[in-house]
């Protein structure tokens, strides 16, 4: 075990797929001698060269459309997308190209394409630097979506995700980078499978689903609640594509509540999604609607505001109170 | 409506009566690129300082095989079109007119190169070997991508539209890795692989796609082994190439820092040689290289479009007397490399041709969904599995009713 933070677990678990597999190479803007704008990668370039550590211009569709090409030609690339309100210039080649390339090609072609991108608020950052697209990503079949909220859990799913031979996009939640906790470099333990879900706190009471940088916010609401007597489940979701809904449904038929947070906003969110499944799969155990915390419906608001604007603890509290009056 | 007041041929390289052609030299201060071309209309072959040396190579085997090539596909496209017209086929995409640019640029591929074609290049296609039957399944509506690209190194057609153009930057990047790990674990006195390059075609309208400008700072950045063929049929659907560019296509290389030749497309001999020139160049890590192969799509874009709305009958005769098998045939028989009983084999074997394709699309297989669910990933998806199981159950639910039709129609429903 060695104690270290969520970046550096990311930049160690990079190290390792590029040690282990030749055919591993990282792109995207300001990786190399830089490290990255949150020095993800530093000292990668130093470490294994130019040419599988590449700076590329700055463009997102031709950094996603190159890496595509890369995977066709038989490279396993990880790309690193700079802020998740600059994946955009990439979306027309990740949904229309890397999402579809298995399917069209009747499964003669993958394109094991890994994208990186740093998400979320809270950082006091200016615009498009604090936003959750994720559920625009969970909408396109053919990709899948995983996110880390510790330090081991980053170490393994980056590994995982360049293993995969699926298309994998891992959001990294950039407030929780220096976010420290154990992390075990020899074996991924309980964290085998980057899309099952985890039960990170036991209760009896309602369920919490989070997911990423939300995941320490949702812990440290079910330890309020229980100093008022409500034993709370916490869920880390862990996967946002495919959804591990046997876990959930499991803990809803225990708890009979359910409450989904999230920084994306509400409308149209994997809340929505998961509240929708719960139903079907559980309706006679709900004792409440399942009430989903998330961001509003608007761009995400300046930075001075921000903390209105991203659910806390006390929002999820909030939730649970009325998931409670029923 | 006659379109008359639109350039009909844009600036051709000839400085004869071009407004065009006199403010591109305005802005670029220097003439714009001049076209190469070797094989005129009349048949007759010119020269050049740079690729008369490559048309050389070629021998009247070569040359007849062209004309053979082109034959074919052109017969080709004329059945795929009655096909779309019988109901057969939910859409086609003729090529009529670029037949050179095409099989003069495929030929000019070695089999280790790897090609992405948009999705009019049934041509490089037939160069390539891919079944030609088996292009249809798209335009059948039975398969997004209807052959295997690794048997052919010709990648499935893309349909929204230069997005192919950074994947061939990439593979022609993953080409130059594999060759400097092959250089280095090279054991002298060993036969080497063949070196390989990557070869992307798009249009004059695609052209205009911020991917094709990303695609082409990719590979002057890396110096990637990748040819950019551009055919400037000068149709974009209905918006003509001069909304496009106000330069010739070519003349963009300059801005990247790698050539850019303007080649006649309808000049097989000339595209072969542009193309082996500039594949040769890139598979030996010289630098990419830009091709506008100035053609003319002398039928509609789709058989979902009519031309006559939007441009002149005028136009497209000017354009037919530029014909690419027409001058060629010219050319075979004057200088006695073919005969009558050449062409009327090349007319036999392309009736035979749509014979079979005809005959195939009709017995293409529909697919089973279930391939859908299969193939969305490439690995176990509990989502997929979920849907499919519920899929089974829901189908399963028909099966009796099914058995019924069957019987009421005493086994002569059409299934």
């Amino acid at each position: 075990m060695t104690t270290m933070t969520i970046a550096k677990a990311i930049n160690e678990g990079l190290r390792a797929t590029l040690n282990n597999n030749p055919r591993t190479l990282l792109m995207g803007e300001d990786i190399g001698p830089l490290g990255g704008v949150y020095r993800v990668t530093d000292g990668l370039i130093g470490e294994f060269g130019a040419d599988r550590v590449v700076d590329t211009p700055l463009a997102e569709s031709g950094i996603i459309g190159t890496a595509i090409g890369l995977a066709l030609s038989g490279y396993l690339p990880v790309c690193e997308i700079q802020f998740d309100g600059f994946v955009f210039p990439g979306f027309n080649q990740i949904t229309t190209q890397l999402a579809k390339m298995h399917a069209r090609s009747n499964g003669n072609l993958t394109v094991p394409v890994v994208i990186r991108i740093p998400y979320g608020g809270g950082i006091g950052s200016i615009e498009h630097h604090s936003e959750s697209p994720e559920a625009l990503f969970a909408h396109t079949a053919g990709l899948r979506i995983i996110t880390p909220s510790n330090p081991h859990d980053a170490y393994w799913m980056i590994q995982q995700a360049v293993d995969c031979q699926d298309p994998v996009i891992v959001f990294e939640p950039k407030r929780r980078y220096w976010l420290k906790g154990e992390v075990d470099t020899e074996s991924p333990g309980a964290s085998a499978d980057p899309f099952k879900a985890h039960v990170l706190r036991e209760g009896t009471d309602a369920t919490v689903v989070a997911y990423g940088p939300l995941v320490p916010v949702a812990l440290a609401a079910a330890t309020a609640a229980a100093e008022d007597g409500h034993s709370v489940e916490v869920i880390d979701l862990r996967s946002i594509s495919p959804i591990d809904f046997d876990t959930v449904t499991e803990s809803v038929k225990k708890t009979g509540r359910l409450v989904v947070a999230h920084e994306a906003p509400t409308f149209g969110g994997i809340g929505g999604e998961i509240a929708a499944r719960v139903s079907e799969r559980a309706f006679l155990s709900l004792e409440a609607p399942v009430i989903r915390v998330g961001g509003f419906h608007m761009p995400y608001p300046v930075a001075k505001v921000e903390e209105d604007y991203l659910p806390d603890i006390d929002r999820i509290l909030e939730a649970l109170d009325r998931a409670f009056a029923y | 409506m006659g379109a008359t007041h639109l350039p009909a041929t844009e600036f051709d390289g000839t400085g004869v009566d071009d407004q065009l052609e006199a403010e591109a030299e305005a802005v670029l201060g220097e003439p714009p690129t001049q076209m190469v071309q070797l094989l005129g209309p009349d048949g007759t072959l010119g020269e050049d300082p740079v690729f008369s040396a490559y048309a050389n190579r070629l021998d009247a085997e070569k040359l007849r095989g062209f004309y053979a090539d082109m034959a074919a596909i052109r017969r080709f496209d004329q059945e795929a079109t009655a096909l779309q017209r019988q109901g057969q086929l939910a859409l086609w995409v003729p090529l009529t007119g670029q037949e050179a640019a095409q099989i003069g640029s495929g030929r000019a591929s070695q089999p280790q190169d790897y090609i992405f074609p948009t999705y009019r290049e049934h041509g490089v296609a037939l160069t390539r070997n891919v079944d030609l039957a088996e292009l249809l399944r798209q335009f059948r509506g039975v398969s997004n991508g209807g052959w295997n690209p690794k048997d052919t190194n010709f990648h499935l057609y893309t349909l929204v539209l230069a997005a192919q153009t950074p994947h061939a930057v990439g593979y022609a990047m993953g080409i130059q890795r594999d060759q400097k790990l092959a250089a280095a674990n090279a054991t002298p006195g060993q036969p080497q692989e063949p070196k390989a390059a990557v070869m992307v075609y798009f249009g004059d309208g695609a052209s205009s796609e911020g991917d094709v400008h990303e695609s082409m700072v990719f590979a002057s950045s890396y110096n990637a082994p990748v040819v950019f063929f551009c055919q400037n049929n000068h149709w974009a659907i209905s918006v003509p190439s001069t909304v496009q560019t106000r330069v010739p296509l070519a003349d963009r290389a300059k801005g990247y820092g790698f050539p850019g030749i303007r080649v006649d497309g309808n000049d097989v001999i000339a595209v072969h040689a542009v193309t082996e020139w500039a594949l040769e160049r890139a598979r030996e890590g010289k630098s990419p290289v830009l091709i506008e192969a100035f053609t003319y799509r002398v039928g509609a874009h789709t058989t979902a479009d009519d031309p006559t709305k939007y441009r002149g009958s005028d136009e497209e005769a000017q354009w037919r007397a530029k014909d690419p098998l027409e001058r060629l045939e010219k050319y075979l028989r004057a200088e006695n490399l073919a005969d009558d009983d050449f062409f009327a084999k090349v007319k036999a074997d392309g009736d035979e041709l749509a014979a079979y394709v005809r005959k195939t699309t009709h017995d293409l297989e529909t697919p089973d969904i279930r391939t859908a669910f299969a193939n969305t990933y490439a690995e176990a998806h509990p989502l997929v599995a979920e849907e499919l199981a519920w899929f089974e159950e829901y189908s399963a639910g028909f099966a009796d009713e099914s058995e019924t039709v069957e019987a009421d129609t005493d086994g002569a429903a059409n299934r």
